[in-house]
């Protein structure tokens, strides 16, 4: 096999970053023991995807992007997505790759809530980045992409709040690639000490053409501490140029609940991974995602929540909607661990094809080591009801409307409970840009 | 002269290579009601479904006008842009999707863009059809006909057209499965459309409706085409005397289509 990941890459050039950014010595170790690993890591295997001629490791690394004053500045498609009555916004923009803007609240800061872009926190928090940054959550050697990820990270965010805060107001990141062709290794890390509550919303955002290539990795990984409470909300939109691998991980433990409400939209060549750790006794994992392929995309999603702690509870429900010539594979899985009695794990895929070249494929697994656990799945691929569609437009609607419509349809389950409201409007708006 | 025009003729209809209507001739002028009537598998929800443009139906010789237009040339949506309404008799569900985005699409479908009806005045208009229909108001955030009892999505479909208002209604079996107040005041909602610039064909198996709804002209239809039409009396005779007497006079024996013996 070869290994075209040197491409100017290589150790001298990761010591010379991570100095750049006057980084710790910790991190300048991790980076440059992932590098090695990441040459000799294979690649990752989504599930009957294949993703051998993807391009996950072409791109310009180096940091871009220039400061904001204040958010005037914005273009509109990335003002659509800030609710901007609000006076007070706790909000970061990070433009392609350097943190751009950033505001929090006095009442969040005075409670000791840290909500800052990675680089910083790095450097100012270095004891609790490095207690969750890659440890317990994603692996630096699951495969070369997670590997090439810790080599280069170059952005993201961390968040914590200490124990008994509960954080009100949702916190919001917008991660904006401006720059058609800027890599982003992005990574987010969540922390909701004991007892605390938080609500965090992100978004990825670019507008780069199919032939305008880039390369997108980005790992998250959210702790939810004894009876901690996270809601976890997220529109991916990058550009059809954009190959993106995301994984978004969870830890939960006892009694603590993460909610995952996640708008997969992009454009390009997807592999999204949303895993949710069940640890604790009485933890639960909720993982509710909508998506929707158009164009030539090729995407795999795997919502999987995997069960170690006693009544423990996993939801998985994903519905997605592939038009044009898009595919996509959804895998929805639940593992129930020995040990995990009295456990639920429960899952539903739904996928809506509304051309004769779209392809969509549910595969809904339990896997279960456990005798005293209830379980259950739903799964359903199937194509628009051209009766569904007579009715709508023998009432006048053209066919792009009825499908509009249907397509909404069959998203609003998901799009209706999603627990985080301003994620819900940003996937109705998203979701109505795709299908026009 | 007011209203519109719709013409069938010699109308032809197959499904799946297999002719279901064999040469229906019929005129609807706008003020005119019209009633088609006859036995089960006649072709009658056929030949509703083929003037609206239903996917299935392959139209093998004939022709439909509104107006001059020539029907069969046109998309469903431009059908009912041209003044067309069929209500069905088996709406579809469509999950997701609440009653009132349903109709207030429907309706914004026919303005220009830039005039979409508002708010307030479809709420107000939506409303005020409801209760005249005796509808229950959660009915127009409940998701299209899901859900919806027999008697409810017939309610629903003259909901839609009183909403929609459209030059020529065709409505399919509205009557069957409601009880007998829901019959009256479905017949209360049509009736409500009758004035010139509105023409309707009804297909129903019963007189009870025509009780309520006294039609013009009163059509049977055997064999997938027209064999007799006559005035209201024809409808009490069926009523009476079942469909027998015409069967001899014309010397059928089955008169259903498509079934190969
Ligand atoms: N989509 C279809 N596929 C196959 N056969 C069909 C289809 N639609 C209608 N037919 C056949 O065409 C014939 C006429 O059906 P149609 O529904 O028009 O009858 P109808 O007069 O409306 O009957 P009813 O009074 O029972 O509603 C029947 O034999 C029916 O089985
Ligand atoms: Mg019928």
């Amino acid at each position: 096999m070869t290994v075209e990941i040197s491409l100017g890459y290589d150790k001298e050039y990761v010591s010379k970053f991570s100095a750049g950014l006057n980084e710790p010595e910790w991190m300048k170790t991790l980076r440059l023991d992932a590098l090695q690993q990441a040459e000799r890591l294979p690649m990752p295997k989504p599930d009957k995807t294949k993703i051998d001629r993807w391009n996950f490791t072409k791109f310009t690394h180096d940091l871009r992007g220039e400061k904001m004053e204040s958010l005037a500045e914005l273009p509109d498609q990335i003002k659509n997505f800030i609710d901007q009555d609000k006076a007070e916004q706790n909000l970061m923009i990070q433009r392609d790759q350097r943190p751009a803007y950033a505001s929090l609240s006095k009442s969040l800061k005075d409670k000791g809530v840290i909500f800052t872009d990675m680089k910083t926190a790095v450097n100012e928090n270095s004891d609790l980045v490095e207690k969750y940054y890659m440890k317990d959550g994603i692996q630096v050697d699951e495969h070369r992409l997670t590997a090439l990820h810790a080599a280069l990270m170059n952005g993201g965010v961390f968040v914590y709040v200490p124990e008994n805060v509960q954080v009100e107001e949702p916190l919001q990141a917008i991660f904006w690639q401006e720059d058609p062709e800027a890599a982003l290794f992005n990574h987010v890390i969540v922390v909701a000490d004991k007892n605390s509550s938080v609500t965090y919303v992100e978004n990825y955002i670019s507008h780069n053409k199919e032939d305008e290539e880039a390369v997108t990795n980005i790992l998250t990984e959210v702790f939810a501490h004894d009876n901690a409470k996270v809601s976890f909300g997220a529109v991916d939109n990058l550009g059809a140029g954009t190959t993106t691998y995301v994984n978004r991980r969870g830890v939960a433990d006892r009694d603590a609940k993460i909610e995952w409400a996640l708008g997969q939209m992009n454009d390009g060549y997807t592999i999204s991974e949303n895993y949710t750790y069940l640890m604790g006794e009485n933890s639960l994992g909720d993982a509710k995602t909508v998506s929707v392929g158009r164009g030539n995309q090729k995407q795999n999603f795997t919502a999987r929540i995997v069960h170690y702690g006693k009544a423990s509870e996993g939801y998985i429900l994903q519905h997605g909607v592939m038009k044009d010539k898009a595919t996509a594979i959804f895998n929805g899985i639940g593992k129930i661990e020995h040990g995990a009695s009295k456990s639920n794990a429960e899952q539903e895929s739904r996928v809506l094809m509304l051309s004769k070249d779209a392809r969509g494929d549910a595969n809904p697994i339990l896997l279960i080591d456990e005798d005293d656990v209830t379980a259950g799945h739903a799964a359903s691929v199937g194509r628009v009801d051209p009766m569904q569609l007579f009715y709508l437009m023998s009432r006048g609607m053209s066919q792009k409307e009825a499908e509009r419509l249907v397509i909404h349809g069959f998203l609003a389950p998901v799009v209706n409970q999603l627990p985080i409201e301003a994620v819900k409007e940003q996937l109705t708006q998203v979701i109505e840009g795709k299908v026009n | 002269m007011a209203g519109s025009t719709l013409e069938i003729k010699n109308l032809h209809v197959a499904i799946e290579g297999e002719e279901i209507l064999t040469g229906v001739n019929l005129t609807i002028n706008g003020g005119e009601f019209h009633a088609v009537m006859g036995p089960n598998g006649t072709g009658k929800s056929t030949l509703a479904s083929a003037i609206m443009g239903h996917p299935k139906y392959e139209i093998t010789e004939g022709e439909v006008y509104i107006d001059g237009k020539d029907v069969l040339e046109m998309e469903v949506d431009e059908r009912a842009q041209a003044g067309l309404f069929l209500a069905m008799q088996y709406p579809s569900e469509i999950s997701g999707v609440t009653n009132s985005d349903f109709l207030r699409s429907s309706i914004n479908a026919r303005r220009e863009e830039g005039d979409e009806i508002s708010l307030m005045k479809f709420i107000k208009e939506m409303d005020g059809t409801m209760d005249l229909l005796e509808m229950d108001k959660n009915m127009a955030q409940r998701y299209l006909n899901e859900g919806f009892s027999g008697g409810e999505k017939k309610r629903n479909e003259i909901l839609q057209l009183m909403m929609l208002k459209p030059a020529i209604a065709i409505l399919d079996e509205i009557d069957s499965g409601l009880d007998i107040d829901a019959l009256k005041v479905v017949s209360k909602g049509i009736n409500q459309m009758r004035d010139d610039n509105f023409g309707c064909l009804i297909i129903t198996h019963y007189q009870r409706l025509l009780n309520y709804i006294t039609p013009d002209k009163v059509h049977v239809m055997m064999k997938g085409r027209i064999v007799k039409s006559g005035g209201p009396e024809l409808a009490q005779r069926l009523e009476d005397e079942g469909y027998d007497w015409i069967k001899q006079e014309l010397g059928i024996e089955d008169e259903t289509v498509g079934q190969k013996a």
